[in-house]
């Protein structure tokens, strides 16, 4: 479980983040969804431990984040960031095993390698895996990194969380491994113990996906719950600027504009 | 997938090739010395024996610790590279680059026109440690004046500008000592700029290995984290690095490891440039492979340049730094221009 209490994030004399309250479940699909500037990122590096919060507290369990060391919470903690050019020839296994640098003292042993191997299928790299991680497309670099950071967390922890926090992961996926991959995060929920959240454009995709919906304005969290609860109308317009109509069938829920 | 594989194999042949380059460097020269002669200076020396020939003297004073001086020479440069290769995370920076060589020359070359004309002598390490005091400055100068005032971060192409014009100043600043230099100093400064292992001796390696040993051992243990340096600082962060210590621990272990090697050869470029490059395109960019590998090759290659500076205008030597120069430069442009990823 994560809890977030008061936490307020400023940079200068901007606040990005003004007194967030939340608590987040294990087991659940977590979205953060709000127009740009809204604060997503400042919130998912702030409950990743990637920054310190002006004020306020961030809690993995009962454990308070700024009370885990940086290479504990390596092992705990995987985080999706926006990705960067890579100028060395590295072959995606090898860019996939570094996820599991944190756990390792030496050289990767057996267990690392198998670890490996079982996210690099997740993801569909099998083919990939000896090839230069430089030739890949967009797309498929960013299906490595999340080998890489799955590989991170593979290991389930007994008796506790672990976090993973995704950053616009679906920005250079084309819809169907969009699709995919959200489908993928609801499978590995089922595991125990594992807390996913995750920012997203796309409104429909946090209506069909999220279990929980957060909704945050100018630092602020407007919203918070399911689709029907955050998804209103009336959240929309004020947000967004827009109006949107709500179609709502059977199990679907669709907005468009 | 061959996980893990990739790299096998590749010591033993690196190993052999060192024998083999060692084997020719000790017997060829301004004088060729047999193996027969080599073994006989071995054993007598090894068993106290103090009855050598010439050739057997030659060996053991001169020659020997040459080849020697020159392994750990070729090592320390091509790690130098790999090391702010990763730094920086671009292939195209090495020592000589960011100021590193110009600093050590300038401290060497103060220590030789100061030092002599004072009677200043602190012993056997003063020499090192002001080439390692000059590399220190023109390094953390150019870092320093090239980083961005917001971000902190350093961009390659200012960087490399920043290079250009600190080793100008250092650069001028060892010519005007050469110019006030007396006779005899001026001319080891001059050989010094042109990069020279003819003033190798046994002080010289002890000094260099001792100083070499550590700095290659903390690499080594840094290895795993400057993998994930160069998948980018945030990704290193977020994977348990503490990475403006990473970075600081980098640059000094390689100005000293530089600096030093550099204080007794002068400036020799291309090393740390060309020895990682051919190492990545061997087998690939893991760094544990990379700084092992990189220090046996660099070792290798500059043992045979070393052997070309001898043989080529026997009796008289080239300096080495232009023999790796000259076969530098052109392996350097075909590899820019072959692998378009590089720049």
């Amino acid at each position: 479980m994560l809890t977030v209490s008061h936490l307020t994030y400023a940079a200068g004399n901007t606040l990005l983040l003004q007194s967030v309250d939340l608590r987040l479940d294990a087991g659940k699909l977590h979205l953060v969804i709000g127009p740009n500037g809204a604060g997503k990122s400042t919130l998912l590096k702030a409950m990743g431990g990637q920054i310190r919060p002006s004020s306020g507290t961030i809690r993995y369990g009962d454990k308070n984040i700024s009370a885990i060391g940086y290479k504990e919470l390596a092992r705990i903690r995987a985080s999706l960031s926006q990705q960067q050019e890579l100028s060395f020839p590295l072959k995606v296994w090898e860019v996939v095993m570094m996820g599991r640098y944190p756990h390792v003292r030496e050289n990767p042993g057996h267990k690392d390698t198998r670890y490996c191997r079982e996210a690099m299928q997740l993801f569909h790299l099998e083919t990939l895996a000896d090839r230069d991680y430089m030739s890949l497309s967009g797309g498929e670099k960013q299906r490595v990194h999340f080998a890489r950071i799955m590989a991170q967390i593979w290991e389930p922890i007994p008796g506790a969380c672990r976090y993973l926090f995704l950053d616009e992961p679906l920005t250079f996926l084309d819809v169907h491994y969009q699709f995919q991959l959200m489908e993928l995060l609801k499978t590995l929920l089922q595991q125990p113990n594992l807390l996913i959240v995750g920012v997203v454009h796309d409104l429909n995709i946090a209506a069909r996906f999220a279990d929980n919906i957060l909704l945050l304005h100018h630092g602020k969290l407007i919203a918070q719950g399911n689709r029907e609860q955050v998804l209103t109308s009336e959240n929309i317009r004020n947000v967004y600027q827009l109006e949107p109509v709500v179609y709502e069938k059977d199990d679907r829920y669709f907005l468009a504009f | 997938m061959q996980i893990n594989r990739q790299y096998r194999g590749v010591y033993p042949i690196l190993a052999v090739l060192l024998i083999l380059t060692v084997l020719l460097s000790a017997c060829y020269g301004a004088v060729n010395i047999s193996t027969g002669e080599i073994y006989d200076a071995l054993s007598k020396t090894l068993s106290g024996h103090s009855d050598l020939s010439l050739n057997e003297r030659i060996f053991m004073e001169i020659r020997l610790p040459r080849v020697l001086f020159c392994l750990l020479a070729g090592s320390a440069l091509a790690v130098g590279g790999v090391l702010l290769q990763a730094l920086f995370r671009n292939p195209i920076v090495e020592p000589g680059l960011v100021g590193t060589s110009s600093g050590a020359a300038f401290g060497a070359a103060l220590y030789f026109v100061l030092g002599a004309s004072l009677h200043f002598n602190a012993g056997e390490w003063t020499l090192p440690i002001a080439a390692a005091a000059g590399a220190m400055i023109a390094t953390f100068l150019v870092l320093g004046l090239s980083e961005k005032k917001q971000t902190g971060k350093a961009v390659i192409g200012t960087l490399l500008l920043m290079g250009i014009a600190i080793n100008a100043l250092f650069l001028s600043g060892t010519g005007f000592l050469s110019y006030l230099a007396r006779d005899p100093q001026a001319r080891s400064i001059t050989f010094w700029n042109l990069g020279t292992l003819s003033g190798a001796s046994w002080h010289a390696v002890i000094i260099t290995s001792v100083v070499l040993a550590i700095c290659f051992w903390r690499s080594l243990s840094y290895a795993k984290q400057l993998n994930l340096l160069i998948l980018g600082e945030e990704e290193a962060m977020l994977a348990g690095v503490s990475v403006q210590r990473l970075k600081r621990e980098i640059l000094i272990i390689n100005v000293i490891m530089v600096a030093v090697v550099t204080s007794f050869t002068g400036v020799i470029s291309f090393v740390g440039l060309v020895v990682p490059h051919l190492m990545r395109i061997w087998r690939g960019a893991d760094n544990r492979y990379l700084i092992i590998g990189s220090a046996l090759t660099g070792a290798i290659l500059l043992s045979l340049a070393d052997i070309a500076a001898r043989v080529l205008l026997r009796p008289a030597e080239l300096p080495i730094g232009i023999v790796t120069s000259v076969t530098g430069v052109p392996v350097f442009i075909f590899l820019l221009r072959k692998k378009k990823y590089y720049y």
